[in-house]
């Protein structure tokens, strides 16, 4: 193992050239500060393949551990360590960054030092939360991502922009606030630490966990974002810029998946096991709702972020059905919806930045001028549907056959997504992108560009790679989600 | 007859200001008004010296002086430090607010001199006496430099309702503890506290007393429902005036309730408990709900200035050492937020211009990208947002709250702080997301600009190194109590 703190630097590569980015000041440096930008992703990127390299698959336990004293009147500690689910959210995030700072290159002329540097502070502080093992310090990484997401909502958003960013603060700050309260119940009731690994074998009496369950589901609920408390993300998805919507599909809602794997099962896990048919429940309405809330929608964005919430069920339902199959499935469909819904926000973007709107109708026919978008928006559509040989399809997958074995109409109504999920996505593509060419714009559109080929060229890649050979993600996976499983079995009473 | 001459090494730095005060304000005459920056200077330089005796004179263990009337502990050294540094900062953000409206005079400046002796007096009380003595001086001088600006009709209207209500507050004040010192027999702090542990005091005297003091304590925090004079007072006085009422004084009120709740009457901690909570739970919901609805930055500041001690009492009314040290550090990162808001506040202002409406700041990152920086900072470090000092302050109170097993009234307080997250943004808004009314950047000097720089860093690096300030809070009280 080495001795650099490769953890550290992933997380503060990205944030020191966010701050680097930054001091080239306005937008007379536009150039240099892409420039930066665009170096500073790839360096934050570079920075967690060594952890990729020297990960130990067949370890469920942290690693690249690292541990000093940060506040230590309260005991709490700069505490980071990652396991396999961590270790795929975390490549995902400096993945993502990378097509983000290359999307916005052209079509942002506002303000551009900033909206680099806030995309990169984000990937930084979401790394921090994937990788910290401290409480406090996963509660300071949750919520400081929320600053640079406002402002990237407000400043470059649509004309409902100010509502949107208020909304979405303050919905997730209503989450996060509880959590904290729960947070500080932990650290009194274990003794006096903050630490996780701590938390996990102290025993909790169940009236007491039942609180701090609720208190964690609201945070995480409110993040990920489940029915009925999903409203914010329509309206955050559709006033964000392209970006914005990317980042916070493909990894911001990864947050609250994540924060169940890590804070609910563990440390609760009596009220997560009582509660599962509770949010098993709320899953499956997401699944089906949603899904028939997202066919009738005219808006491609609001379509799209309804989509996101109908699969996120999907990941709530695979966390909450207690098996090895089922979480490693959430955790699969949590990175391949990454991959999709940001391709599919990009998509979007590309025509937005063409045509201007982002309604359904004001498109038709757009494969007669841009045959090489048609095919890849396709190739995505398909992947959102959850096509075999597609990443959408392993995650579904997965969840569905654990949920066979748990009950077979949890496994029927999350089956309706195939159908619904096929549905919403080919009727919009079809208007879209098929049929006569619908007016004088769609005939004026030119093709991709070089860039925005090799953006959706890569997440392409990324999709079809991960459809037909999954092995390395669930290999990852397996032996973390064993670890998780067998913490959760032993504080839960034998059946 | 044979007077014994007191210990004066305690006091020595309330002496040199007394003494330094006095000179100023004598010194003053001599200067003309083209040069009356002199007088700016030399008050500088008088904070800076009483700083340096605090220093140097600083021990470990609490020394009594003038009959056990007057005491120095490390926490008296600790708040007299913070409060000299704050009113030293205060007086370089003012000047050319001052100058701008004629206010930039000698009876400022040794106003702002005897105020700083009447805080300092107040944080190392023994005595109800001396804590009377030491906050009638700073309220009769806040009360003169409310009215500086004669002409000015809201200045004279603050000036009259605080004077008025605070004459009121002092009467309830001495009347409470005329009250305790029937039940007790003493007025000296450490005999209190002795008398109410022996039990031997009556207690529906002392309880009825507590309440008088506990209102009177509750005016000069300025919390619900002891606040009315909060938004006039804020919005009425001179932006300087109302930063130095907003900042420095918060302080000494702290200091006034761990002398006389803390350490006094510790015996009578249920009583006072559930008072401070019920102070406490009306402040943050009505500093919280009514700030949303005011269009003046200052009276904003000044409702949520209400909701912040109210956060304040929630350490307090914990009763135990980590309360006190939580409360300590909260009331120190507010006076730093506190000082950057209304320092901003004080920048931007022009002659004849008071940047106090909150369309005032439409826009300020287009015209002034640092700046908006530094203010957004605030506003986030303001509603408890990490990384910043505002979310450890908030942070610590809640653990300080959960310990004693009030769990409902941590929960309430993240709900109220959620409202409050509201009008912080609002402010953040229209910093960043509206258009600017007009393009130019702030008109501040390059000095002014780099302490807001210091202040505003101060407030991210203490949310990201909390330890040292944290420490420095529990050393102070756990060798004082």
């Amino acid at each position: 193992m080495s001795s650099l703190p490769l953890l550290s630097l992933a997380i503060w590569v990205p944030i020191v050239s966010a701050l680097l980015v930054l001091a080239t000041g306005d937008d007379r440096r536009a150039g240099l500060a892409r420039v930066l930008a665009l170096a500073g992703a790839v360096a934050g990127l570079a920075a967690t393949v060594p952890l990729w390299i020297g990960f130990d698959v067949r370890s469920g336990a942290f690693q690249f551990l690292e541990l000093s004293p940060w506040v230590p009147a309260f005991n709490i500690n700069y505490h980071l360590g990652i396991d396999g689910i961590s270790l795929l959210l975390i490549l995902l995030n400096a993945f993502t960054t990378v097509l983000v700072v290359l999307a916005g290159w052209r079509v942002i002329e506002r303000r551009v030092a900033q909206y680099m540097a806030a995309f990169l502070l984000m990937s930084g502080l979401m790394n921090g939360v994937f990788s910290a093992m401290d409480a406090v310090l996963f509660y300071v990484f949750f919520e400081a991502t929320l600053i640079p997401m406002f402002i990237v909502i407000g400043v470059w958003g649509g004309p409902n922009r100010v509502y949107a960013a208020v909304k979405f603060f303050l919905y997730t700050l209503l989450g996060s606030l509880l959590m904290l309260v729960a947070l500080i119940y932990l650290f009194l009731s274990s003794g006096g630490s903050f630490s996780l690994l701590d938390w996990y074998q102290t025993p909790i009496p169940m009236h007491a966990q039942l609180l701090v369950f609720g208190a964690f589901f609201m945070a995480f609920a409110v993040k990920i974002p489940m029915w009925p408390v999903h409203t914010w993300l329509p309206d955050a998805h559709v006033e964000a810029p392209t970006g914005g919507s990317v980042v916070l599909a493909a990894i911001m809602l990864k947050l609250g998946g994540y924060g169940f794997l890590r804070f609910a099962l563990p440390v609760v896990p009596d009220a997560s096991a009582a509660l599962s048919g509770v949010v098993i429940a709320l899953s499956l309405v997401a699944v089906v709702y949603i899904g028939l809330v997202a066919l009738v929608q005219t808006d491609m964005k609001k379509l799209i972020a309804y989509s996101s919430i109908a699969h996120m069920g999907f990941v709530t339902l695979g966390i909450f059905l207690f098996s090895n199959l089922g979480i490693q499935g959430a955790v699969i469909q949590m990175v391949s919806h990454g991959f999709v819904s940001g391709a599919l926000f990009l998509c979007v973007g590309v025509l937005y930045d063409r045509v201007h709107s982002r309604e359904i109708s004001a498109y038709g026919g757009v494969a007669n001028t841009m045959p090489v978008f048609a095919a890849l928006f396709m190739l995505f559509a398909m992947a959102n549907a959850g096509l075999p040989g597609t990443s959408g399809f392993v995650g579904e997958f997965m969840v569905i056959m654990a949920a066979v074995e748990e009950n077979f109409w949890y496994a029927f109504l999350a089956a309706t997504t195939l159908i619904f999920g096929a549905a919403y996505t080919l009727w919009m593509v079809k208007r879209v992108i098929f049929g006569e060419v619908g007016n004088a714009e769609v005939a004026a559109l030119s093709d991709l560009t070089a860039r925005e080929a090799l953006i959706l060229g890569v997440l392409a890649v990324a999709v079809l790679g991960m459809g037909l050979w999954p092995l390395p993600f669930t290999e990852v996976l397996d032996a973390s989600v064993n670890e998780l499983l067998g913490l959760v079995q032993s504080k839960l009473p034998a059946p | 007859m044979n007077v014994p001459i007191p210990d004066l090494a305690p006091a020595v730095a309330e002496l040199f200001m007394l003494a330094a005060a006095c000179a100023v304000l004598l010194a003053d005459l001599f200067v003309r008004d083209a040069r009356r920056w002199i007088t700016l200077a030399l008050t500088q330089c008088v904070l800076a010296a009483c700083v340096v005796i605090v220093v140097v004179t600083a021990g470990s263990r609490p020394e009594f002086t003038f009959s056990m009337m007057f005491v120095d502990d490390p926490l008296a050294d600790a708040l007299r430090l913070c409060i000299l540094v704050s009113v030293a900062v205060l007086l370089a953000y003012s000047r050319r607010y001052l100058a701008d409206r004629d206010m930039f005079r000698g009876e400022f400046m040794s106003l702002t001199l005897f105020a700083v002796l009447g805080m300092m007096v107040m944080v190392s009380a023994n005595h109800f006496i001396t804590l009377y003595l030491g906050l009638e001086l700073l309220s009769l001088s806040l009360y003169a430099m409310i009215a500086l600006q004669r002409d000015s009709a809201t200045a004279t209207e603050a000036a009259m309702k605080y004077f008025v209500l605070g004459a009121l507050a002092s009467g309830m004040l001495l009347y409470g503890m005329s009250m305790v010192y029937g039940a007790t027999g003493s007025m000296r702090l450490d005999e209190i506290a002795t008398a109410i542990a022996r039990g031997e005091a009556n207690r529906i005297v002392l309880v009825f007393g507590l309440v008088f003091v506990v209102a009177g304590l509750g005016f000069k925090l300025g919390v619900v429902p002891f606040h009315m004079w909060v938004p006039d007072v804020y919005h009425g006085a001179p932006t300087a005036v109302t930063l130095l009422i907003g900042s420095a004084p918060k302080i000494a009120a702290f200091a006034f309730f761990i002398r006389i709740l803390g350490d006094s009457m510790e015996g009578l901690w249920p009583d006072w408990q559930s008072m401070l909570a019920v102070m406490a739970v009306l402040s943050m919901l009505l500093g919280n709900l009514a700030a949303i609805a005011q269009t003046n930055l200052k009276r904003m500041l000044a409702y949520s200035s209400i909701s912040h001690m109210g956060f304040l009492l929630l350490g307090l009314l914990a009763g135990n050492g980590m309360g006190y040290t939580v409360a300590m550090f909260y009331v120190i990162a507010y006076v730093l937020m506190n000082l950057g808001t209304f320092g901003m506040i004080l920048l931007a202002s022009r002659r004849g211009f008071e940047a106090d409406a909150l369309d005032d700041w439409r826009g300020l990152s287009r015209r002034d990208p640092w700046c908006a920086f530094l203010m957004l900072l605030l506003m986030f470090s303001m509603a408890g947002v990490p990384p910043t000092v505002g979310f450890y302050a908030k942070f610590s109170v809640l653990a300080a709250v959960v310990n004693v097993d009030l769990l409902w009234l941590a929960v309430f307080a993240v709900m109220m702080s959620l409202i409050g997250a509201f009008y912080y943004l609002r402010v953040v808004k229209l910093m960043y997301f509206d258009d600017p009314v007009d393009p130019q950047p702030l008109l501040a000097s390059t000095p002014s600009r780099v302490l807001m720089s210091a202040n505003g860093l101060a407030v991210l690096a203490l949310g990201l190194a909390p330890q040292p300030l944290m420490a420095w809070c529990m050393a102070a009280i756990q060798r004082s109590l």
